[in-house]
């Protein structure tokens, strides 16, 4: 167990070398880092531990994808597919098209008519592909007829989970244009599970506007104040009339995709806040067609079905810009052309946690957890040394590469450290020295029983890193569940737990025991002063 | 010799026979915990009862908790807490979850804010919707049974099953205790205490694992001793490693929970107390379990002593 060929010793101290390169950066500040970077060529290691949420303070939000807004928009979407199909194939319907659970149903009673509507209406089914399977024959619509005429147009479960999937994908880029016009450092926008996303900003003191910009599917839509309640419209409550609601036309003339630029600005004559856009040419078109029709009637700009403003249409507007005002504070209006430009959300998003940490408390969390950690290892190596002697400085070298390899580690595999992570260091100084606590303990047992002390030693070791391993892979079961299962700070626990105990058995079977067998080879004591 | 012994060399201590006293000891304060647990309950954290956390600091000199509790009781958000710390200058203020899904509890922190934000400043604010606390109760607890399963086969593998059914009734021993240690502390119980109650379980399986692995050996070595005096011997051999490690492990900790956050200090306790049980539960509960599960009970049934497998030679 004491003997070390050359090569083997150069391993382990190039793998202690290396961490302390690796983790050298961490003593640096974030302009040396980047001095560094610039200066050294690129696989110098420059990277340092990234520092969770909780400690350098910023937002955390997690945002659900709403389904039931989804389904909703989607059966509408549905429903004027059904009907533009009924108008092409010149069916006679029997009643109207009712919305029922997941889809719609109609009836039509001509055996004819639904011979000829039928397959138009199955081409509406489209098959599904997973990422990874390809094709796997389920399809997102089940159209199914009966003999009395009554036709079902059902969105599948299969159909509805992919749809979210892909809402949220979608909606994922729109709130990455979102947070980047805030103008925030490096967020970080994830997917969580199937309808969730992870929205987190570092450094930001006030989440509200973040929230506000996030909360919003900023749809909109141009269309025209219908003149009365009959006929194709949809009650909606105007800002103009005081949250009243006023009928508008179901036909939207263009809508928040064909526009090619937003910005805040002010109205020349009112200096209202107002909101200038720039249609595409497909957007400048219609809108300049519908405008030449309308002349002298109120247009109806609808912001997540909200009339946020009516203005009456004075002559044809052809050149394909525009402005919204709708008594928008300056933010508001600030915020509405962030909006705009960076699109509208596929369906709402509902905010189902929300964390945020000021820098003030991060930095003092930090400062607490430096205290501590340099505090418990003061008191750990205190009482190593008391008891052990030269074996404690040993513990003691051991201890301190055990952290530099954490630290080493955190740094190359990119992982976070947050407070609870800052425990399990401590956590881990604490536990690390049982190991060492195993060997000298054993060493000591072999040494009563008579052994020499080469014999002694050489049993200490074999004998202890057996149990090392088995005591140390039962902790490591529990740190990989809490890995698995963790959310956020907890995980960063789990982290710096795992790797302390991976280090720890490290350090205990590489450099303590070469520390010993280097100490051997020079003193060659007779008996163990241990 | 100047080294310092905190424990004799060779000790000699009857613990299979403290387990006559230990095992109604810890039934007892089993059923203490249990008890506890279900009449005082938990002070369960939002993470797990959803709603809306804020830590706030005075602008200037100290919090006025009173101040604070009327504030916020005025706004009329229902169930409200209000907790000083910090020495003065933190408290921080816990809303109910409120009535109406994920949505209803984005106007408290909006509400707040309009109240506080002229004298305290927001250090932290959490907001927990209804659902996401209900996951995290579901990951929570499927995380610790999941650990304890993990590490029951682990040790099936690795030992004999005794020892795998000795070490989960000790692990459980520690949960069950720590559990009440939450209810009598009333220390606020969230995803942070989880990974404390985890931590625990990790820190007592160690010990028992180290016990174990020696009890394993001297079943080997010595064929002709009763069971009795076998788990006494390795016990007392391992005894010194048992209490080394428990102190440092507990410097560790004394220094988290002085000098730690707030955050931390609550963990810092938990495991605190963990430590403690699971020392205790590793040698007067783990050990003397070994006897009630049949490991060996007369000197000559050695059979069970994984044959094959010699002792490992010392050189």
């Amino acid at each position: 167990m004491l003997r070390f060929s050359t090569p083997k010793v150069i391993a382990i101290l190039a793998a202690i070398l290396l961490g302390v390169v690796v983790a050298l950066p961490n003593l640096l500040s974030a302009d040396q880092r980047a001095l560094l970077r610039s200066a050294l060529p690129s696989w110098v290691p420059t990277q340092a531990v990234t520092l969770g949420l909780d400690l350098q303070g910023g937002s955390h939000v997690l945002l659900e994808v709403d389904v039931n807004d989804l389904i909703r928009s989607q059966v509408t979407q549905l429903r004027d597919d059904v009907r533009r199909i009924l108008r092409e194939t010149r069916a006679s319907l029997q009643g109207g098209i009712q919305i029922v659970n997941r889809g719609v149903q109609l009836r039509v009673a001509d055996a004819e008519d639904r011979g000829r509507l039928l397959p138009r209406l199955r081409e509406l089914s489209q098959p599904l592909s997973s990422p990874v399977l390809g094709q796997t024959g389920v399809r997102n619509l089940d159209v199914t007829d009966t003999p009395d005429g009554l036709i079902q147009l059902t969105f599948t479960p299969e159909g509805v989970t992919d749809r979210v999937r892909r809402a949220a994908e979608q909606a994922i880029e729109v709130i990455r244009r979102r947070v980047d016009a805030l103008g925030t450092t490096e967020p970080n926008i994830q997917r969580q599970g199937a309808d969730r996303i992870l929205v987190q900003v570092p450094g930001l003191q006030d989440p509200q506007r973040l929230k506000d910009i996030l909360g919003q599917t900023a749809k909109l839509e141009f269309r025209m104040l219908a003149d009365n309640a009959s006929g194709d419209v949809d009650q909606l409550p105007s800002r103009d009339a005081g949250g009243q609601r006023v009928p508008v036309e179901r036909r939207v003339i263009v809508g928040g995709e064909d526009l090619t630029d937003s910005q805040p600005g002010f109205d020349q004559r009112t200096n209202e806040p107002i909101v200038t856009f720039r249609f595409n040419l497909r957007g400048a078109q219609r809108f300049g067609q519908a405008t030449t029709e309308n002349v002298g009637r109120p247009l109806a700009i609808v912001l997540d079905q909200e009339v946020i403003s009516a203005p009456r249409i004075q002559t044809p507007i052809t050149g394909g810009s525009g402005q919204i005002s709708g008594r928008f504070t300056v933010e508001q209006a600030n915020n509405l052309a962030i909006l705009l430009r960076a699109g509208a959300l596929p369906a709402k998003l509902t905010i189902v946690e929300e964390r945020t940490v000021g820098p003030g408390l991060g930095a003092d969390s930090i400062r607490a957890g430096a205290v501590a950690s340099i505090i418990g290892f003061l008191l750990v190596v205190a009482f190593m040394i008391a008891a052990y002697g030269f074996f404690g400085v040993i513990a003691t070298v051991a201890l301190l590469a055990n952290i530099v390899l954490i630290f080493a580690l955190l740094s190359a595999l990119g992982a976070t450290l947050t407070l609870p992570g800052i425990a399990g260091i401590v956590l881990t100084v604490g536990m690390a020295v049982d190991s060492n606590v195993l060997i000298y303990e054993r060493i000591r047992e072999e040494g009563r029983v008579g052994r020499s002390a080469a014999s002694a030693l050489d049993a200490g070791f074999a004998r202890a890193l057996t149990t090392i391993i088995d005591a140390n892979l039962t902790t490591l079961i529990a740190g990989a569940v809490l890995f698995f299962l963790g959310t956020g700070p907890v995980k960063g626990f789990a982290v710096t737990l795992s790797l302390g105990i991976i280090t720890t058995i490290f350090t205990a079977y590489t450099l303590t025991r070469l520390m010993v067998a280097t100490w051997f080879k020079v003193a060659r004591p007779k008996r163990l002063a241990i | 010799m100047w080294l310092v012994r905190y424990i004799p060399e060779e000790t000699g201590f009857g613990f299979m026979r403290g387990r006559l006293f230990a095992f109604p000891f810890s039934a007892l304060l089993s059923i203490l915990a249990v008890a506890l647990f279900f009449a005082w309950g938990m002070n369960f954290g939002i993470d797990f009862k959803g709603g809306t956390l804020v830590e706030l600091q005075a602008r200037q000199g100290q919090v006025n908790v009173a101040d604070i509790r009327e504030r916020a009781t005025a706004l009329g958000l229902g169930g409200i807490e209000v907790q000083e710390f910090g020495g003065g200058r933190d408290a921080s203020l816990r809303v109910e979850l409120q009535p109406g899904g994920d949505q209803a509890q984005q106007g408290v922190v909006g509400r707040l804010r309009e109240s506080f934000e002229r004298d305290y400043e927001f250090r932290r604010v959490e907001v927990v919707g209804p659902r996401v606390s209900g996951e995290l109760v579901q990951s929570g607890t499927l995380g610790v049974v999941l650990a304890i399963l993990s590490v029951l086969v682990y040790l099936w593998f690795r030992f004999e099953w005794q020892f795998a059914v000795g070490a989960v009734v000790a692990t459980l021993h520690d949960l069950v205790l720590t559990i009440g240690f939450f209810a009598i502390t009333q220390i606020e119980f969230d995803m942070t205490s989880i990974a404390a109650i985890l931590t625990i379980l990790g820190y007592s399986l160690n010990d028992t694992v180290v016990v174990y692995d020696r009890i394993r050996e001297t079943l080997r070595k010595y064929k002709r001793m009763t069971i009795y005096e076998l788990i006494d011997l390795a016990v007392n051999q391992t005894l010194s490693r048992t209490i080394l490690t428990g102190v440092t492990t507990f410097l560790a900790l004394i220094a988290l929970a002085i000098f730690g956050s707030e955050v931390i200090k609550g963990f810092a306790y938990a495991m605190l107390f963990g430590l403690v049980v699971g020392t205790y539960s590793s040698v007067f509960i783990a050990a003397p379990m070994l006897i009630y599960l049949g490991l060996r009970t007369t000197p000559s049934a050695d059979a069970v002593a994984a044959p094959g497998k010699t002792p490992q030679a010392a050189e």
